[in-house]
């Protein structure tokens, strides 16, 4: 399994006074078993690129081929392609309505035409996977439950699917530190487990770097520059000119570097840049 | 000291469906805050910090014990509106604050219903949307604007209201990275004018800005102090699943590496500083 966008081009009002080219040509691949990130400033055009992989828009041209399908032909249906895409949006609890959890998360899968004894399974399994309990959950309320519970259930919901493809826009936005790590380490078990594309868009450089494969960085609706962490965020003049910072640590030792301290470029990790540091200190005491 | 807020043994109850099991929210809790100083709040959700913000301006009013606005009793009736008055709120979502369809007009409501003179109304609202930057903007529609924009018309409707005190809660959860720096150098702002500053956030790096953090922990007041001290309690603040800032647990990293850098270290300028001086 693959995903292929190539040569999309979206025109919003087009041959109105307001037209506007969204997206211009942008082109990227992922294979099975990546994590790939999004970034962008607001505007840059990020989430109209993610409305177009599951279909809530069409390109004026281009192609996005999931395995061997072009989901962008008039001939797919809408099923086919949200059973190969899942897309969850930012603040995906908002869009929380059953009376219990089992149930909002049923929703997805019934729709899809299964069995009750697939949707039932696929029901646990999807609650199980985010990680939550499935006896103590099933029967309650999604409107009783913390923030980030709430978002776990949200994001069953698309993983009940079995999409090939999981797209989440912003999963950590409005949570607290510790709900923050756990929605995290959830989308990361989710991706280890099922061996899906995943695919990030986030504002936050530190989790971008700590978990994707792959970064794709998008401006005014262009692919500005993409590749692994170290090689985009090594581009940070790069990056300034587009809006977006380097991930933290990264800002520190750039900075420390800029100041003439010995460090290796690029560095993503505190822990590798804590060694470096206290290398150059101890080699400067001595 | 002069202390604007002054709370007292603080209890804050609320029923969950069930009336003989309340949930305490906060729990004995007692807290002065001086006028003019800027305090950052924080603590997991369900630490009571936001409870803790309604409290403080009669949104919500004690189960027990007793808290002073500016010498105002919250739990008097009569009180209200000066509380209001004197402590204004700014949210999460800017989207749940604006009311008008034009930026003006929103920022006018506030005075407006404090029963304001229309000339000093045009001067407060040309004032206040000067102070968040946003003079340009006046005529324009809210929903048009960014998320960073919406939430400066939130924050310059509260300004128009002239209070000592604003309490932001989490101001930038929902902003990009750009959005987040503007509001938080508009708090800073408003701050220097000296407005006392509440400021409730999740955000480490928003935290180390004030000259006070408090750290709430289910219901009560974990630790309390200058940002240096609280953050010399890294395995307390993990302990209760807080983080750090990035430059606290790059210091801790770094003295267990055999590093002499202070506790008292805690932005990245005065790592950077202390980096290259050291001998």
């Amino acid at each position: 399994m693959s995903i292929r966008v190539e040569n999309l081009i979206h025109i919003y009002d087009k041959g109105m006074p307001t037209e506007q080219l969204a997206l211009d040509n942008i082109s990227f691949a992922a294979d099975d078993g990546r994590m790939v990130g999004i970034i962008g400033h607001t505007g840059s055009g990020k989430s109209t690129l993610l409305q177009h992989l599951n279909g809530l828009l069409r390109p004026d041209s281009g192609k996005i081929i999931i395995g061997d399908t072009d989901i962008t032909q008039p001939g797919v249906s809408m099923v086919e392609i949200r059973k190969k895409i899942g897309l969850v949006f930012q603040y995906p609890e908002y869009q929380l309505f059953e009376e219990t959890v089992a149930k909002d998360v049923a929703f997805g899968p019934k729709n899809l035409g299964l069995s009750r004894e697939e949707i039932d399974e696929r029901v646990r399994e999807a609650i199980e996977l985010v990680g939550l309990d499935y006896e103590e959950m099933k029967d309650r309320s999604p409107f009783e439950l913390s923030g980030g519970q709430k978002r776990r259930v949200a994001i069953a919901g698309v993983v009940a699917m079995r999409p090939e493809v999981l797209i989440l826009d912003e999963p950590t936005a409005g949570l607290d530190p510790k709900a923050h790590k756990d929605v995290l380490n959830m989308v990361e078990e989710v991706h280890k487990r099922t061996g899906n594309i995943t695919i990030l868009v986030s504002h936050n450089m530190a989790d971008i770097a700590r978990l994707c494969d792959k970064i794709i960085v998008i401006d005014s609706g262009k692919l500005i520059t993409s590749g692994t962490p170290y090689e985009v965020f090594s581009k940070k003049e790069e990056l300034r000119a587009v809006g977006l910072e380097l991930p933290p640590v990264t800002r520190f030792t750039e900075t420390l570097r800029e100041r003439g301290i010995d460090l290796a470029a690029t560095i993503l990790d505190t822990d590798t840049a804590a060694e470096q540091i206290a290398a150059y200190l101890k080699g400067k005491a001595k | 000291m002069d202390n604007i807020i002054t709370i007292e043994n603080l209890i804050f109850e609320y029923n969950k469906g069930d009336e003989s099991h309340p949930v305490r929210a906060i729990d004995n809790l007692n807290l002065q805050v001086e006028r003019g100083s800027f305090t950052a709040i924080i603590g997991k959700n369900g630490s009571g910090k936001s409870t803790l913000a309604k409290n403080l301006n009669g949104l919500l009013l004690p189960t027990e014990g007793v808290i002073h606005v500016d010498g105002y009793d919250t739990r008097d009736d009569d009180n209200i509106w000066n509380i209001r008055q004197t402590a204004g709120m700014v949210f999460q979502n800017p989207d749940n604050q604006l009311v008008s369809a034009i930026v003006e007009d929103d920022v006018a409501f506030g005075p407006e219903n404090l029963g304001i003179d229309p000339a000093e109304i045009r001067r407060r609202v040309d004032k206040a949307l000067k102070d968040v930057n946003m003079g340009q903007f006046k005529k324009k529609a809210p929903h048009l604007l960014s998320g960073g924009q919406k939430q400066r018309i939130a924050i310059a409707g509260v300004v128009a209201m002239k209070p000592k005190c604003i309490i932001f809660d989490e101001p930038t959860a929902m902003l990009d990275p750009k959005g987040r720096a503007e509001i938080m150098s508009i708090i800073d702002e408003l701050h220097a004018e000296g407005i006392t500053v509440i400021l409730i956030t999740h955000f480490m790096d928003e935290a180390v800005r004030a000259d006070r953090v408090i750290i709430m922990h289910e219901g009560r007041i974990l630790l309390d102090g200058t940002p240096q001290k609280v953050f010399e309690q890294e395995e307390l603040i993990r302990s209760v699943n807080l983080d750090v800032p990035l430059m606290v647990e790059m210091g801790a990293k770094l003295r267990k590496a055999g590093i002499d850098i202070p506790q008292s270290i805690i932005t990245e300028e005065e790592m950077v500083e202390y980096i290259c001086q050291y001998e």
